[in-house]
């Protein structure tokens, strides 16, 4: 996923990046500015729609009820999806989920997964036949780089927005009855991505640092510090030392942002 | 036959499987086992059986992938139906698109792309049976495959996961402790110059014990560089003439 | 400053070889003063070059190689040829004919076909652009006679032997005309089937054991051994 870069603007980026400084003037480890607003598409259960500087993700939640997973009876199920819509930037095409797209909804699904976000026991309706099932739908409308952490963001905050009706049960049926439940969360992770360009580490990397990286590498964490999912990505490689500083910075810029979010 | 341990690992430190907490699966690893290919491997890793092809450099197809500076990488990771417990369907699934892409770049770094513009070196990753740690042991028989075929690269590269098992780090986790334990961390590394080209990991570590599983899961590559040193040149060694003896 | 090799030893990619005042040569690259091995084989070193002679190459081609391809496909004005690397190689109709070209498809394949095969030499070659070929000197052109067979590129060399010898004495033992493409295709044209094959198993011996010492004598022995039971069978009819 890289656009076409000039040979002068990439030494414009590595002349800046000795310095410390990148093209739109952030630190290395400055994020851009986040937006975040939720409660954008009605039809949806939950829905939020995050810009990340100029990178724009709209997530849309559905519930339905379905079965359970044969080995989780009593507990609910959550699938990722996410489409790179073809609006979203020159190099996307129409077409079914290529690896680019596959990796990102599963990358957003581990750190939801993971760390236990949604508070799946509590989605049973009837043990063993009927639980709630969220469809988390991550659209990319405008692609400007580090669609990773645009993706978590707004999969979170449509979760925090999800609500599914109330229900009974009624001689083996499910009926829908008035009023609405918040969805029941346990945790809000924060992804943190990190690329790695003529051997430094920088957050949030946008679409031209994209580009020229080496590498990038996610980390999602927790309230408690924990760590809760890892993926590197592109051609490129990390030592062991700069892994385990980038995990430390992860840990560290993802508490500020959910302070930040009042998360 | 399906074995779900109670408890993974014991009083003593042993595993369900009979290993310490440190000690990795028996491993085999044999080079230039298809004739077809330009290079090939097969491993056995613990009940893990995966058979790796390269094939390359060669003209890229579709034409519309081709660079036009640079030689272009394809890995295709892809189970066979009978390779796991429930029959899995020959279509490629979401999990095996992103290894695919995972493993590409976990290999991507060893290659000198730029010396053969144009080209593309296609890599066939079959998992036979699968237990677990597949994507690590693909790698390490893909590698090896790439060198087979004799495409120059900077390193050979390696891979290995650790993770966390009733509150324990271990080494090499095989499919029951992947399901049931806490975190699975799969590491591809290059020896010679300390560089890691793959981390993964699902579930939920501390900073400390991510740290732990990392270091363990690059010691583990180490031990299993030997071997794949070893398979090489068991193929390539010196054939002994009657006459030396 | 060190080398960490000992002559002809077994070396694989990402092996340090030396360190320091050292040049990189064949099958090997440079990073932060240390070279490092970048395929399987034999390292050595003249002086301060490190080279590592590859037990598995791929041909690149290299402008004035003789090589031997096969015709994959006519063109409109000229021919596909595949030349067993990684790029098609492409054999222009003008370098053939020699009369001005009138580009007609019927003419092209009246010379060359799909399934022919040619010795040829590279006129040109670069990054940007596939292979060339011409034909247009003595000893180039189409391959009407004798066998074919495709070998490791690195090993036509150990098959040639110092200043000929070894591919000599083959040739005279077999009585085979042998071409030798330096992308690794041999062509071998015998006055009978036996002498043909009797020339491709020494090619094939070589191949296996050039990294061994005595292949010269081993050789010398398995075409005397072959041709003496020949002259047997001959007596006993």
């Amino acid at each position: 996923m890289s656009s076409l870069i000039t040979k002068v603007r990439l030494k414009q980026i590595e002349a800046l990046l000795e310095q410390g400084k990148r093209l739109d003037e952030r630190g290395l480890m400055d994020y851009r500015p986040i937006q975040i607003e939720q409660g954008v598409i009605e039809k949806a259960e939950g829905s939020a729609r995050v810009l990340l500087g100029k990178t724009e993700v709209l997530v849309g939640v559905k519930v339905e009820s379905g079965e359970p997973f044969p080995d989780t009876p009593n507990e609910g199920v959550m699938t990722v999806n996410a489409e790179l819509v073809p609006l979203a930037s020159p190099n996307f095409e129409p077409g079914p989920p290529d690896e680019n797209s596959i990796e990102l909804a599963r990358v957003v699904d581990r750190g939801i997964r993971e760390s236990h976000a949604i508070d799946t026991a509590k989605l049973c309706i009837e043990p063993g036949k009927k639980v709630f099932v969220v469809f988390v739908d991550v659209y990319v409308l405008n692609y400007d780089g580090n669609l990773i952490d645009a993706s978590a963001i707004a999969a979170i905050a449509a979760l925090m927005n999800t609500k599914m009706s109330n229900y009974e049960v009624k001689d083996g049926e499910v009926k829908i009855k008035q009023g609405y439940t918040q969805l029941p969360m346990k945790a809000h992770p924060v992804t943190v991505t990190i690329a790695k360009i003529c051997n430094k580490l920088l957050v949030d990397p946008w679409i031209e640092e994209e580009s020229v990286m080496d590498s990038r590498i996610s980390f999602a964490s927790n309230e408690k510090g924990e760590i809760c999912a890892i993926q590197k990505g592109g051609s490129g490689f990390f030592s062991p030392q700069q892994i385990l500083e980038a995990s430390k910075i992860a840990v560290e810029k993802a508490a500020e942002l959910r302070k930040q979010f009042d998360w | 036959m399906n074995e779900k341990p109670e408890k993974l690992i014991d009083k003593k430190g042993i595993r369900s499987d009979g290993r310490k907490v440190d000690e990795l699966r028996p491993l085999k690893l044999q080079v230039g086992v298809l004739s077809n290919a330009d290079g090939s491997a097969y491993i056995e890793h613990g009940k893990n059986k995966i058979l790796a092809a390269a094939f390359g450099p060669r003209e890229v197809h579709p034409k519309h992938l081709m660079q036009p500076d640079r030689m272009v990488l394809k890995v295709r990771y892809h189970m066979a139906p009978f390779s796991v417990q429930e029959r899995k369907s020959p279509a490629p699934s979401r999990r095996e698109v992103e290894l695919s892409k995972v493993i590409k770049e976990a290999l991507e770094p060893a290659l000198f792309l730029e010396l053969y513009p144009r080209t593309g070196v296609d890599v066939y990753v079959e998992v036979l049976q699968a237990d677990g740690g597949t994507r690590c042991a693909a790698i390490t028989a893909a590698a090896l495959a790439i060198a087979d075929s004799g495409v120059p690269m900077r390193d050979l590269v390696v891979a290995c996961a650790a993770g966390k098992v009733d509150d324990t780090v271990v080494l090499d986790l095989y499919d029951a402790e992947d399901k049931l334990g806490a975190a699975d961390v799969p590491v591809a590394f290059m020896p010679n110059l300390n560089a890691v080209t793959l981390l993964q990991m699902d579930g939920i570590l501390s900073t400390e014990e991510f740290e732990k599983a990392m270091n363990m899961a690059m010691e583990g590559c180490r031990k299993i560089y030997q071997m794949q040193k070893e398979a090489l040149k068991t193929k390539y060694m010196v054939v002994k003439e009657a006459g030396e003896e | 400053m060190p080398t960490f090799f000992e002559k002809k030893q077994l070396v694989i990619p990402g092996d340090l070889l030396a360190e320091g005042d050292y040049l990189p040569g064949e099958n090997t690259y440079m990073e932060a003063g240390k070279i490092f091995a970048s395929r399987i084989g034999l390292a050595d070193n003249e002086n301060k070059k490190v080279n590592v002679v590859a037990l598995r190459a791929f041909y690149v081609p290299k402008v004035g190689d003789i090589v031997i391809g096969t015709i994959v496909e006519v063109g409109f004005n000229g021919w596909t040829v595949d030349i067993k690397a990684p790029y098609t190689a492409l054999l222009r109709a003008s370098d053939v004919l020699s009369r001005p070209f009138k580009p007609q498809n019927d003419e092209l394949s009246q010379v060359l076909t799909a399934g022919d095969l040619i010795v040829a030499k590279i006129a040109s070659y670069d990054r940007a652009h596939d292979p060339q070929l011409t034909v247009g000197e003595p000893g180039l052109g189409k391959i009407t006679r004798g066998q074919i067979l495709k070998v490791t590129p690195t090993k036509i060399p150990r098959v040639i032997g110092r200043k000929g010898s070894m591919i000599s004495m083959i040739k005279q033992e077999t009585g085979c005309q042998i071409i030798l493409g330096l992308n690794g295709v041999i062509l071998v044209t015998g006055k009978s089937l036996p002498d043909e094959e009797l020339a491709i198993e020494a090619i094939r011996k070589i191949e296996q054991e050039s990294h061994t010492s005595g292949l010269t004598d081993r050789i010398t022995q398995l075409l005397k051994e072959r041709k003496g039971n020949k002259t047997e069978e001959q007596v006993n009819e």
